[in-house]
């Protein structure tokens, strides 16, 4: 396996990395600021590449489409939130995780009701088209370094965000004590439904990039939105850091999991049986990373120690 | 008596009425509907143990539920092709016996149960739940991409398995033997809830730091639970299994295990009957929804959130009142 | 569950002139959740043969499955207990096919299948009540070898998600290509990014691509297999290039040579009308899956013409007859009950706006299945 491939395949788990780290911010800064567990995560996601889609078709602005795939999901963030999560914040996580749950059957059969059952098309513009080559001759994707540059910028704007601002000062001391902030005289329903909407837009953002590439579908949400549980397992509630390094070192490991692995097989099995098996194997290396960090850390590398 | 108890008693009379009447009126469907409806109440009782008891939210159960069904499928795929299980160091046949498959299936889910623990409970909350679903998505991706057993395709079980001086192929002996089934598993959860065990329990759920005070462990008296509740889920997959023919990881996959919370929580946490009243509502509800509108789900979901929303302890708790059973 | 509708006019018909339905087909299929494109194609498809036919005394009942094995059995046993139904059909997926149609048949229903062929069986599983009307599940990967055997491909690269179908279908093109192969690698079901794989073709020095992955699975692979600068010929079976996913993949596709037992330019008289009727009806062109709906209906109505279905014998001889006018000509059955037909090679082109496919060769004539001797029947 050359040197080349290997750097290739590296960018490759960034990129997924990257876009992971999208939705696990938005969920980790819910749990840690407002301690409520969204299942439904995974459908503002869905809804940000329906949106981005439709007004793709519609106008064929791949910016507007960024644009509206945001603010669709910020916007449907905030009505869910004031419709349904602001009832459950004093609630159980069962009640959270079964309202939820809910949620997600409205949103998928709801989405499907309105764009019908087949898949929507969405694609790259032309001027982030075809590949690039990088020094040491790798042609790589030039969307797909977007998506890393993109990512990248998000998390340190998030990061300013929070350590930076008036608001950031408010979704730090939340996540500290909620009496307090409230005592202080912030608005704390209104900084609640901000931070909801603030997650929701940041995993319709990330539906909409990775729509581009892949396919439009109801349902395209969950998958994504288990591996960021996983991924907020490993770097720890609350920690945008740890969803960030969470993030790279799932999507890294799924990757070269999935490539190194059928080939370590096939030094003792015959090469059909060895991708078979390997294959099998790494679809469950990130949970065994994900088992190993509990080991070690159970309030994950970055999550509070309690 | 109570109105729950009350309540209690209109579920076990309709549980035994409503086949019994579909037997004279020749309606078999609805006799495979109510076992449908017993057999997803067996695994939300045994949900209801981690969850009600326990205070452990588990959104991995479909792994107990998916294993259980496995046990059937393996075991009985084994007989039926008349091959071996395994051959070295001992040889162990295959079987379509239930009574074996369920001992099987109870002791496979309980290990899993127990491994998946011992991991899990190391933390606590919003961590466990996004343990036990990443775990059980885990599982379900294996059995997907594993050659063995029908990966994806699951396995076909031509004929239902046998119980001593039974016909399970006709549809009301079945029923009655997981009524059967359903009735003793809530008799053990009823006595398990006033056991020493099911008090010690209740007290880790809620004053965890007292019970440390009094020498029990609170993790070893979850990871109990656990095991148990994983059991029990464990036997209804087995039966599900046997009710289908079937058996495949759409069992392992995670909205099953959203759907066997859904049933507890219609039903009512911590009540006995709770899950027997969610299941036969969701089993009903599906049929009659499912009849109306192809975008049936969408309904279905705006059912579940007003049921929790208005925070009345699901079913149960609306007709009987508020109050936990078990506390 | 059982999204159970009364959908035939021909029903509705009877029911207006007071006669009494003499026989009545259930149709499983999935029509919510995700795969439901193909089960409304089979559905809409097939409902349009009934209509064309517009006879009295037939009863068509219409379910969903979600695509779950469980609510494909329990609606079985709904059709089979309490409706009383004479034949099942309508199936999409393989899986939901192994759960549903062994205890069908056994319990003396027909099962005429409109897509989903497992090995199973066409092989030592086939039952003289099953009849695939579709193919069976190779026959689309073996066409695409043969095609890559012709083209003088001597390294193709290729990959299938891990799963039943996906080891059939790698086995499949192997049976007929039987060259070197670049590489050959099993993906994760439901995969949704596929950079690794790419990067391992652009590294395997492999002069085409072969590759089958269904649904929103190859839309993902296409879109990232265009934009990676990677530009070696593609191939694969006609499920990854059906009408419905062709306009969300877009331009991606052009060019790529799949194979096909049906295309909407084969030329024939029945299949005009019938593109002609679908697109009248429906307003959008017919895929692969709406043809053997179309077929399927076609079959069974040929075969209720001379037999009565009660009489299992007449019934299943007049069904092995096949004597009906195929959308895609010739058409016979095996002994085992599977077609025995033409596979085309197509190539997938743009016509104004919309995309879809044009037959450009015949890959392999009157293909049976590989399985055949291993049926007793």
């Amino acid at each position: 396996m050359s040197p080349i491939l290997i750097a290739e395949q590296v960018l490759n788990g960034l990129q997924f990395g990257v876009m992971l780290f999208l939705m696990a911010a938005g969920l980790t800064l819910i749990f840690g600021v407002m301690g409520l567990i969204n299942l439904a995560h995974g459908s503002l996601y869905m809804v940000g590449a329906f949106a981005a889609a439709a007004v793709a078709g519609a106008t064929g602005s791949f910016l507007l489409a960024l644009v509206a795939a945001l603010a669709a999901a910020a916007l449907a963030g905030a009505l869910v939130e004031l419709v349904v999560i602001r009832r459950l914040y004093n609630r159980d996580h069962l009640d959270q995780v079964l309202a939820t749950f809910a949620l997600i059957l409205i949103f998928s059969e709801g989405t499907r009701w309105l764009f019908g059952s087949f898949p929507l098309y969405l694609d790259i513009p032309a001027w982030l088209s075809g590949p690039v080559t990088l020094p040491g001759g790798i042609q790589y994707p030039l969307y797909r370094l977007a998506l890393i540059v993109l990512g990248l910028l998000v998390a340190v704007g998030l990061w300013l965000l929070i350590s930076r601002t008036r608001i950031g000062i408010q979704i730090r001391a939340g996540e500290n004590d909620r009496e307090m902030i409230a005592a202080l005289g912030v608005d704390i329903s209104k900084l609640y439904t901000l931070v909801f909407a603030l997650g929701a837009g940041l995993a319709g953002l990330a539906g909409a990039l990775v729509g581009a590439i892949q396919s439009v579908q109801v349902g395209m949400g969950e998958p994504v939105l288990i591996l960021a549980f996983v991924v907020i397992v490993i770097g720890g509630i609350g920690s945008i850091k740890g969803a960030l390094i969470g993030a790279v070192l799932v999507g890294l490991t799924d990757t070269l999991g999935g490539i190194f692995l059928p080939e370590l097989f096939k030094l003792f099995a015959d090469p059909a049986t060895a991708t078979a098996t390997g294959s099998a194997f790494a679809s469950m290396a990130i949970y065994i990373l994900m088992a190993a960090v509990l080991v070690w850390r159970p309030t994950g590398l970055f999550g509070a120690r309690t | 008596m109570t109105r729950e108890a009350a309540v209690n008693a209109v579920i076990l009379l309709l549980l035994v009425a409503v086949p019994g009447w579909a037997l004279y009126a020749d309606e078999p469907f609805t006799i495979t509907l109510a076992t449908r409806a017993v057999i997803f109440a067996l695994a939300a009782v045994g949900l209801n143990i981690a969850l009600g008891l326990g205070g452990l939210v588990s959104l991995g159960h479909a792994v107990y539920f998916g294993l259980g069904g496995y046990a059937m499928g393996v075991l009985a795929s084994h007989a039926q092709n008349y091959t071996p299980l395994m051959e070295w160091p001992f040889v162990i046949e295959g079987t379509k016996s239930m009574p074996v498959i369920w001992l099987t299936a109870i002791v496979v889910s309980a290990i899993a149960a127990l491994l998946i623990g011992l991991l899990a409970l190391r933390t606590s909350g919003v961590y466990f739940i996004m343990i036990t679903l990443a775990f059980g998505q885990m599982i379900y991706f294996f059995a997907i991409s594993w050659p063995a057993y029908g990966g994806e395709d699951g396995l076909s079980i031509y004929v239902r398995n046998g119980f001593p001086g039974l016909n399970t192929l006709v549809p009301i002996q079945f029923y009655g033997l997981c009524l059967a089934l359903l009735l003793i598993v809530l008799l053990f959860s009823a006595l398990l809830a006033r056991s020493p065990f099911g008090l010690a329990l209740n007290a880790a759920r809620q004053v965890p730091h007292r019970v440390e005070t009094v020498g029990l462990d609170p993790v070893r008296l979850k990871l109990v639970a656990l095991v148990i509740s994983g059991a029990i889920t464990g036997l209804a997959g087995a039966l599900f299994a046997d009710l289908n023919r079937f058996v495949s990881p759409t069992m392992l996959s995670w909205q099953m295990s959203g759907e066997i919370m859904v049933f507890v929580i219609i039903g009512g946490v911590a009540r006995l009957f709770g899950p027997v009243a969610g299941a036969v509502i969701f089993v009903l509800l599906e049929h009659l929804l499912g009849g109306i509108s192809e975008y049936w789900q969408v309904f279905l979901g705006i059912v579940l959130l007003l049921i929790v929303l208005s925070g009345k302890g699901g079913v149960i708790g609306m007709l009987a009142g508020r109050g936990r059973a078990h506390d | 569950m059982s999204m159970k509708t009364l959908l035939a006019a021909a029903a509705l018909a009877a029911l207006a002139t007071g006669a009494q339905a003499q026989v009545k087909v259930g149709m499983i299929t999935t029509l919510s959740g995700g795969g439901a494109s193909l089960g409304i194609d089979i559905r809409d498809g097939f409902m349009l043969a009934i209509e064309e036919d517009g006879r009295d005394g037939l009863e068509i009942i219409v379910a969903d499955d979600q695509r779950k094995p469980d609510v494909a059995v329990q609606i079985a046993d709904e059709m089979i207990q309490s409706d009383k139904v004479d034949i099942l059909t309508g199936i999409v997926w393989s899986n939901l096919a192994m759960a549903v149609v062994p205890s069908a048949t056994a319990q003396g229903k027909f099962y005429l299948s409109t897509n989903a062929a497992p090995a199973q069986l066409a092989g030592k599983g086939c039952h003289p009540l099953y009849f695939s009307v579709s193919y069976q599940n190779d026959n689309l990967h073996e066409a695409a070898g043969a095609y890559a055997k012709s083209e003088g491909y001597s390294n193709p690269f290729i990959m299938a998600p891990n799963y039943p179908a996906g080891h059939d279908s790698l086995n499949g093109f192997k049976r007929f290509y039987e060259g070197e192969l670049a590489g050959e690698i099993y993906t994760e079901l439901g995969q949704t990014d596929y950079a690794a794989e790419i990067a391992q073709i652009r590294a395997s020095g492999a002069d085409s691509v072969f590759f089958f992955l269904p649904g929103g699975m190859g839309i993902s692979f296409l879109k990232q297999y265009a934009d990676s600068g990677v530009d070696l010929p593609v191939m694969g079976p006609a499920f990854s290039f059906d009408q419905a996913i062709l306009q969300a993949v877009g331009d991606a596709a052009l060019g790529v040579k799949n194979g096909s037992n049906w295309s909407k330019d084969l030329d024939n008289e029945a299949n005009a009308a019938f593109v002609a009727g679908f697109q009248e009806k429906y307003d959008r062109l017919p895929s692969l899956y709406a043809a053997y709906g179309y077929d399927t209906a076609n079959l069974m109505l040929s075969a209720l013409d001379t037999a009565d279905v009660t009489d299992q014998e007449a019934f299943r001889a007049a069904l092995a007859a096949a004597d009906f006018d195929s959308v895609r000509g010739k058409f016979s059955f095996d002994t085992n009950q599977h077609p025995i037909q033409d596979i085309f090679i197509r190539e997938v082109i743009k016509e104004g706006d919309i995309y879809t496919n044009m037959i450009v060769g015949t890959a392999i004539e009157d293909r049976s299945s590989a399985y055949v001797d291993e049926c007793s029947m």
